[in-house]
């Protein structure tokens, strides 16, 4: 009952949110400048993970094929799905819940105690969307591009790997990651991606627009929106992977 | 002027105003008094409209808040300025943004209009050389003022000012409160401060309404405040030396 009446709430906060904009100008202002925290911010984390989680990979999936009759052309197709349809999309996604996630709930959340919603919304403002709506909008674009740099960059640390391992040479690589390339799956890594944007952005931004009390609260917001920000990600992750790959 | 008629809220059902009537007059510093826990903000956050009581009427010259319609509600908030408690100043902007943020949300001026007019504003709360800082950088008693600023950047009708000087020193109590005042008689404002801050009230009250737990129990003017009669704010008046 009462996951029921959070739901609700959720929803009733995501309908105040996708209203028009009080002021279009103001608006994208806020857009493009969402757009580049959370494009540039990110990017350094995102590119040190994508890369070790290639390389990794390689030395993970090149131990197991050792010693077999596989040809070792295999590692670079398998390393380059594995990234594209599972690693990229997913890992980024909890890396942003925790990333963006808890900035977003912490300053709305601050905002809330400090009594700034309120002033908007006593100026005739819709706080909700006026707050909300750029992060929402602007994760949408930076999110799915931060997983399409994750895709080349562990693919990068795939061959990283191979040069300073004797596994497989980095020919052999990327003669891998070029065999049978299947374009849908990034298609859907993507739709993933747009998800688990949307998903952090909402829940992060709900759960600050919740907070009442103090600092204390702010930080119990902050937690609150990347527990559940991850939780809604792995579970969408699996029903959206039945629905489009099986 | 602002007419309450039997405002009645609940929370979880502890009533926390009950059948509260009242008259604030254009022009005039009205002052909402009583104890903290008393439902005075509850009160003033029922008027601006940030919570809506179970039953009751608010009117704002003619208009009744809780039965208009979202963008009647929108276009009469846009007459009302509030003064927080804490200021309520957005951290990411600095100063001369926070003043310049309802201009530029809600009227069509240039940029060299809305800046004229917030340096008008910052001058009029005698504030110069902080147009740059940002909220962090500047001391309680400037943050009321950039407050202040911020609240008649619009030219409202109606000022709201939630517990103006709380935190402050005497001196820029003072200040403070000779600015309201100042204000609310040069743009003949309905002007209603949440206080209980008794010395304010004996200096600036042109109309008093004393709230305990939740009941309107006296109305009237600073001179009658010292022979009310009613021993909750006689008791309240004698716990607030000053």
């Amino acid at each position: 009952m009462k996951f029921l009446t959070r739901f609700g709430l959720y929803l009733l906060f995501l309908s105040a949110c996708f209203r028009k904009p009080d002021k279009w100008r103001m608006f994208w202002k806020a857009f493009f400048n969402e757009i580049y925290k959370m494009g540039n911010d990110s990017f350094p984390i995102v590119g040190i993970i994508s890369i070790f989680i290639g390389a990794v990979t390689v030395i993970q999936f090149g131990s197991q094929l050792q010693g077999s009759l596989v040809p070792m052309t295999i590692l670079g197709r398998i390393v380059r799905d594995a990234n594209i349809l599972e690693f990229s999309p997913t890992i980024v996604a909890l890396v942003m819940a925790g990333k963006i996630g808890s900035n977003i709930a912490s300053e709305i959340g601050t905002m809330k105690v400090s009594e700034q919603i309120d002033a908007l919304e006593i100026m005739g403002v819709n706080a909700a969307s006026y707050v909300a709506l750029p992060k929402i909008l602007a994760s949408l674009f930076a999110i799915p591009a931060l997983v399409i740099c994750s895709m080349f960059l562990s693919n990068i640390g795939g061959a990283i790997s191979c040069f300073f391992s004797e596994m497989v040479t980095v020919d052999t690589y990327i003669q891998g990651l070029r065999m049978d390339f299947n374009g849908f799956f990034v298609t859907h890594a993507l739709t993933k991606a747009f998800v688990s944007s949307f998903l952090i952005s909402t829940i992060s931004a709900y759960n600050g627009y919740r907070t009442e009390g103090g600092a204390l609260e702010v930080g119990a917001a902050s937690t609150k929106a990347v527990v559940q920000s991850c939780l809604a990600i792995i579970f969408f992750d699996y029903i959206l992977t039945q629905l489009m790959l099986y | 002027m602002i007419v309450l008629k039997n405002i009645t809220k609940s929370f979880d059902g502890r009533p926390v105003l009950k059948e509260v009537s009242a008259n604030f007059e254009k022009g005039k510093c009205s002052f909402v008094i009583g104890a903290s826990g008393g439902g005075k903000s509850v009160l003033m956050k029922s008027m601006v409209g940030l919570i809506t009581p179970d039953s009751g009427v608010i009117d704002f010259d003619g208009r009744d808040f809780l039965r208009l319609e979202y963008s009647e509600k929108k276009e009469l908030r846009q007459e009302i300025g509030m003064l927080f408690q804490g200021g309520a100043l957005f951290d990411s902007l600095s100063v001369e943004d926070n003043v310049a943020f309802p201009l530029q949300m809600f009227t069509e001026k240039s940029k060299s209009e809305i800046q004229e007019r917030v340096n008008f504003c910052l001058n009029r709360v005698k504030l110069d050389k902080v147009n740059k800082l940002f909220p962090s950088n500047i001391s309680g008693g400037m943050k009321k003022r950039v407050g202040i600023a911020r609240a008649i950047a619009m030219n409202p009708k109606y000022l709201f000012c939630d517990e103006p000087n709380s935190g402050l020193d005497p001196l820029t109590s003072r200040v403070i409160d000779e600015l309201i005042v100042e204000i609310t008689e040069e743009y003949n404002i309905t002007t209603i401060i949440n206080s209980h801050d008794i010395k304010s009230v004996f200096d600036m009250g042109d109309h008093i309404v004393f709230i305990y737990q939740g009941q309107q129990l006296w109305e009237g003017n600073k001179a009658a405040l010292g022979n009310s009669g009613v021993a909750e704010l006689e008791a309240f008046i004698a716990a607030s030396k000053f």
